[in-house]
């Protein structure tokens, strides 16, 4: 064998095993958490069984899913009203981040003006505030909303307010040069900049919007037709309903991880052409 | 043929002035002297090069004729008064928009003036066909090498067939073959458009192979030192590069630069 082909040979073993390897990566990167989730749930079943365990302290997974499947009229109400909250918190606190973002980078007396409150809003635990809220606003809605409003918007604000600042300079000179207006400048330079910063921001407010939801729905504590998943918990555990508590707890779990994978999607979706973050690398 | 021409280039001396700096100072802070008594006449058809050690206040000159800032004293006249557009920049990095295609950021100076793309698609294609790069209209500048980017930097400095184009060290972050043809490109366009260039630079031998006149210029405090004038014909090739003539017009403006950077050191 000569030199040259000897060299072709170890040339092409090492990009076999570079595609080996990617190949096993892309399988790899769904087969391990899947894989780790059936492990967990079966090690909690034969926990469960093995040291005869009541079902009252922790239920098997079996008889959690059965609980699930028996509730499932009441927790699925339980469920909309909480989904309902949640998106409608991540959307005001969308709405409500990007614009106060927006106003901050417009006009610097607006941001010395509300930027303290802004951040007292934020630092101040949200279980301390809820009470006062409860008092002084009547409709139920409004008071989980805006209890997790308050948790969300800060991440798409400071996020956001981040993101509108990070252009690059000699883009802003150029935007100058060719006489843009400060509308202009918003649409086509800043917004754009922002996007990737107001992504990153999102993925933390979808989290924090459920969370500020089940907060709130612990704090009002209201019962009835009108209650979420959280509400279900409580009164499951005065009950002593571990099971149902469960089964709550999961469904929880499951729109936690669905609002995230939502969130990643359209991140890549809208970064995927152009930004660092959402490149893979040829080699 | 083409939207893009400017009348043809006359020789040195019959050409039409473009701009006029006049005594112009630019003082930072109130005690920073960044540029001192400049003046300078540029015409139509010419590329002036202002070249100089850092600190020579020769990017202050060009930030100061883009109108990005005022000048502490001193005017700027442009000939017949300034309109939107008359001015292309092009950067020390490419200053392209991540998000947008080559065609887009191309568009990005009419776009700002409130024209539809479909209007000027035209002279979009034109730009992109004089940079060489008629094939990439839909990548995304991630997709582009360091100098190809730099090729849709210039499309869309001279897509608006502006009156001066400036450009700031514009191949400095560039491999040396990379620069040279750059530099050979940016010769056959100029010679195919008749643009008027102001080329800010720090090397003397693309000082020398691109302009017909030099400005050399000295830090501390930045100021106009000398004018050299490169009289050898466009075009300009390879065969130039190697020549006598480029020898000893790289040779007297080494000189002056030396002289300059000495006088501080």
């Amino acid at each position: 064998m000569s030199v040259t082909n000897s060299q072709e040979a170890l040339f092409d073993a090492e990009e076999a095993r570079r595609a080996r390897s990617r190949q096993n990566e892309a399988v790899a990167r769904w087969l391990i958490p899947l894989a780790v989730v059936v492990l967990t749930v079966i090690l909690w079943d034969q926990t469960v069984k093995l040291n005869d365990i009541p079902h009252y302290i922790l239920p098997g997974p079996g008889r959690v899913w059965d609980q699930l499947v028996a509730d499932r009229v009441l927790l699925g109400q339980a469920l909309l009203v909480t989904l309902r909250i949640t998106v409608m918190a991540l959307a005001v606190a969308v709405t409500g981040g990007v614009l106060l973002a927006i106003l901050f980078n417009q006009s610097r007396f607006a941001e010395l003006v509300f930027y303290p409150y802004a951040v007292i809003l934020q630092v101040t635990p949200i279980v301390s505030i809820a009470p006062l809220i409860f008092i002084y606003v009547q409709d139920p809605t409004a008071r989980v909303l805006i209890c997790a409003w308050i948790v969300a918007f800060f991440p798409i604000l400071s996020n956001t307010t981040l993101g509108l600042k990070s252009t690059d300079h000699n883009l802003r000179d150029l935007f100058t040069i060719y006489g843009a207006s400060r509308w202009q400048r918003l649409i086509r330079l800043q917004l754009p900049s922002a996007l990737p910063y107001f992504l990153g921001g999102l993925r933390i407010a979808g989290g924090l919007a459920l969370i500020g939801a089940i907060v709130a729905e612990y704090v009002v504590g209201t019962g009835g037709a009108g209650s979420g998943l959280a509400f279900r918990i409580l009164e499951a555990s005065y009950r002593l309903n571990i099971p149902r508590m469960f089964a709550a707890l999961a469904l929880i779990g499951a729109v936690g991880v669905v609002i995230f994978a939502l969130t990643a999607i359209l991140s890549h979706l809208l970064l995927r052409k152009w930004h660092e973050s959402a490149i893979a690398r040829d080699t | 043929m083409s939207q893009m021409t400017h009348p043809a280039t006359l020789p040195l001396g019959r050409r039409p002035k473009v701009l006029e700096m006049a005594g112009i100072a630019k003082v930072f802070n109130g005690n920073v002297t960044a540029l001192k008594g400049m003046s300078l006449t540029v015409n139509a058809g010419d590329f002036v090069s202002l070249l100089g050690p850092s600190g020579c206040g020769k990017s202050t000159a060009l930030r100061l004729i883009a109108g990005l800032m005022n000048p502490t004293s001193g005017r700027i006249m442009w000939e017949g008064g300034q309109a939107s557009g008359d001015i292309g920049v092009v950067f020390q990095e490419p200053t392209l928009m991540p998000w947008a295609t080559v065609a887009q950021n191309v568009y990005l100076p009419f776009r700002l003036r409130g024209l539809t793309f479909v209007k000027v698609r035209d002279k979009i294609d034109e730009a992109l066909a004089l940079v060489g790069l008629d094939k990439f209209p839909d990548a995304y500048p991630r997709e582009l090498s360091g100098g190809m980017k730099m090729r849709v930097s210039i499309a869309r400095a001279l897509v608006t067939n502006p009156r001066l184009i400036l450009m700031d060290e514009p191949f400095a972050a560039l491999d040396e073959i990379t620069r040279q043809k750059l530099n050979n490109d940016l010769l056959a366009l100029k010679s195919k458009i008749g643009c008027t260039v102001i080329f800010v630079t720090h090397s003397v031998f693309e000082s020398v192979f691109l302009s017909d006149r030099i400005i050399v210029m000295a830090a501390r405090p930045g100021r106009v030192v000398e004018e050299i004038t490169v009289d050898a014909p466009y075009p300009r090739d390879m065969a130039f590069r190697t020549s006598a003539n480029y020898a000893a017009h790289t040779q007297v403006v080494s000189a002056a630069l030396l002289q300059a950077i000495g006088e501080v050191a």
